[in-house]
């Protein structure tokens, strides 16, 4: 009964206090000091000019262009994500093993090297831009830009998220639902897909989430025209560039809050998918 | 056989999808990876040899290789702490401590370069006070080190706090009370058991420690051969239309992101039970 009202239930092992304060110490100095200090910078500008500085016209046409392209980049990763964990998981396929470790070389990368390979590729004179230019198709410098590099970014989430789940789904379902008559798009759409949901949606908040952030590997292929192709972390560098240093900070604080509440959506719905999962 | 019709799809809709992955991945993977490689070998190995023979290309790589030298040490440690607290203990606010050193991932990477300027700025109270005594912080090396821990921050705890939580903790009782001091326990029974997932830890978090892009370039200042790491030097090199050798160095990057996806496979396939894949 005692125990009942302590912080730390009893153990034999030693180091807790030393690995515990360690932990605090450097969490502290590291993360929550700085940006507590976000937080406090912005406390200490006029409600005004925080106002004034988040919604100027530039900087709402950088959230949109920013959350419009994410989003529509999560979702192409949703769709082609979904066939490639599909393919991954129920076909077989030659050098498929080279096949699977390339999926996650969007996260090994450096977005630096992604952003100017892209910008490489699509500008006028590169490899499949200089063909696409001869149809009047520009992919670079333009928002078309911005929605190739988050979907560069973005794309082994889904991938990553579904493929577990999919491995786990019971084949004795899909064989039920067939021996009573069903079609394959009938089991698929009722049998397989609902299993399927929350990971689905879990991996394109991830990639949605990861979109907002991006800079390094967008600003090469964005051309960051204002208003047109703009996103938000470059008008947080061009504040800073400025030494507009409130302004920065008010942008970067709008996005930091709707980041964790998204964060939060994500732990929220991971934890649907678990337990869909059985795990 | 006829059977196999309903519990799959059919021929033709099987080489469309498999097809249609392949292209997905092609085109978004396999071509700018396959173009690093071409631009910077465009003039030859010559000219790649002669784009990387350079003063700032040289800075750039001994620098980066400082930054990680430091970063990644400081959070192996880090790690090693936050995950024999967290696994090894039953404590008040262990959801919310997990949740906090995974914070660092949701942070946009320019935002974490500004949290930095706003703490060591010259206008700050911290900041203004360093430049009295003539410590350099932002536009110098200390700031890339400490933004780069930051970004790097949960890679090893979050690959650790899992696989010990799962392997629990009957086995260091055991060693204490057969009367192992707890450096010997740490040593000789935990090490042994998280070594593979702690190497893929530190094989991430020094990934992302040398190829950290948005949050140095906020702090770094840009300053050619003294605070411009790989990635910098790249960006640096690409606006001003030397494209060869923009791809040259960042062809090194595009190496060791292949060394680091080829040892990654590997101890996925031999060590399964000892590593949680992560995606960040």
């Amino acid at each position: 009964m005692a125990n009942y009202f302590k912080l730390k239930q009893p153990s034999i092992i030693p180091g807790f206090g030393i690995t515990l304060g360690f932990t605090l110490f450097y969490l502290l100095l590291i993360v929550i000091i700085p940006l507590s200090g976000l937080f406090i910078k912005t406390a200490g500008m006029n409600p005004h000019d925080f106002i004034r500085d988040v919604s100027s016209p530039r900087v709402m046409a950088a959230y949109k262009i920013t959350f419009g392209i994410s989003f529509v980049a999560a979702l192409v990763n949703v769709i082609f994500g979904f066939i490639v964990a599909w393919v991954l998981v129920r076909y077989k396929m030659p050098c498929k093993k080279i096949f699977d470790a390339l999926i996650d070389l969007p996260f090994a990368l450096p977005t630096a090297v992604a952003g100017i390979a892209l910008s490489g590729i699509y500008a006028n004179n590169g490899m499949i831009g200089s063909w696409l230019a001869k149809f009047n198709i520009h992919l670079a410098f333009n928002q078309a830009g911005i929605a190739i590099a988050l979907i560069f970014v973005g794309l082994p989430f889904v991938i990553r998220t579904v493929e577990p789940v999919l491995q786990d789904v019971d084949k004795e379902l899909e064989e039920a639902a067939a021996s009573l008559g069903a079609t394959r798009m009938q089991t698929f759409c009722k049998v397989i897909l609902p299993q399927l949901t929350p990971a689905l949606l879990t991996g394109f908040a991830m990639a949605f989430a990861r979109g907002l952030g991006e800079y390094g590997s967008v600003i090469f292929i964005a051309g960051n025209i204002p208003m047109v192709s703009e996103i938000v972390p470059v008008i947080i560098t061009t504040k800073l560039e400025q030494y507009d240093y409130n302004g920065a900070t008010a942008i970067a604080l709008t996005m930091l809050v709707i980041s964790f509440a998204l964060l939060l959506i994500i732990n929220i719905l991971q934890g649907l998918s678990g337990r869909k999962a059985g795990r | 056989m006829q059977k196999s019709h309903y519990i799959s799809e059919a021929l033709p809709i099987r080489i469309l999808l498999t097809f249609i992955a392949i292209a997905f991945i092609g085109i978004f993977v396999a071509l700018p990876l396959a173009s690093v490689f071409i631009e910077a070998f465009s003039n030859g190995i010559s000219g790649y040899l002669a784009a990387l023979d350079n003063q700032n290309s040289k800075a750039a790589i001994k620098l980066t290789l400082l930054v990680a030298a430091i970063a990644v040490p400081c959070n192996l440690v880090f790690g090693l702490a936050a995950s024999w607290a967290i696994a090894k203990f039953e404590f008040v606010g262990k959801r919310v401590l997990i949740t906090l050193i995974d914070l660092p991932f949701s942070v946009s990477p320019v935002i974490s370069g500004l949290v930095y300027v706003l703490l060591f700025g010259s206008h700050s109270l911290i900041g203004s006070w360093l430049q009295k005594h003539g410590i350099e912080i932002i536009f110098a090396v200390p700031s890339l080190v400490i933004v780069t821990i930051f970004v790097t921050f949960p890679f090893i705890a979050r690959e650790l706090i899992p696989l010990m939580q799962e392997q629990g903790t009957e086995e260091e009782e055991a060693a204490i009370m057969l009367g192992a001091s707890g450096w010997q326990t740490f040593r000789r029974v935990t090490l042994p058991n998280i070594k593979w997932g702690l190497f893929y830890g530190v094989l991430l978090c020094n990934a992302r420690a040398m190829g950290e892009f948005g949050a140095v370039s906020v702090v770094s200042g840009h300053i050619q051969g003294r605070t411009t790491t790989i990635p910098l030097h790249v960006e640096i090199l690409y606006n001003e239309y030397n494209f060869v050798a923009a791809f040259a160095v960042a062809s090194i990057l595009t190496l060791l992101a292949l060394l680091t996806l080829f040892i990654k496979t590997i101890i996925e396939h031999n060590f399964p039970q000892d590593v949680k894949g992560q995606e960040v």
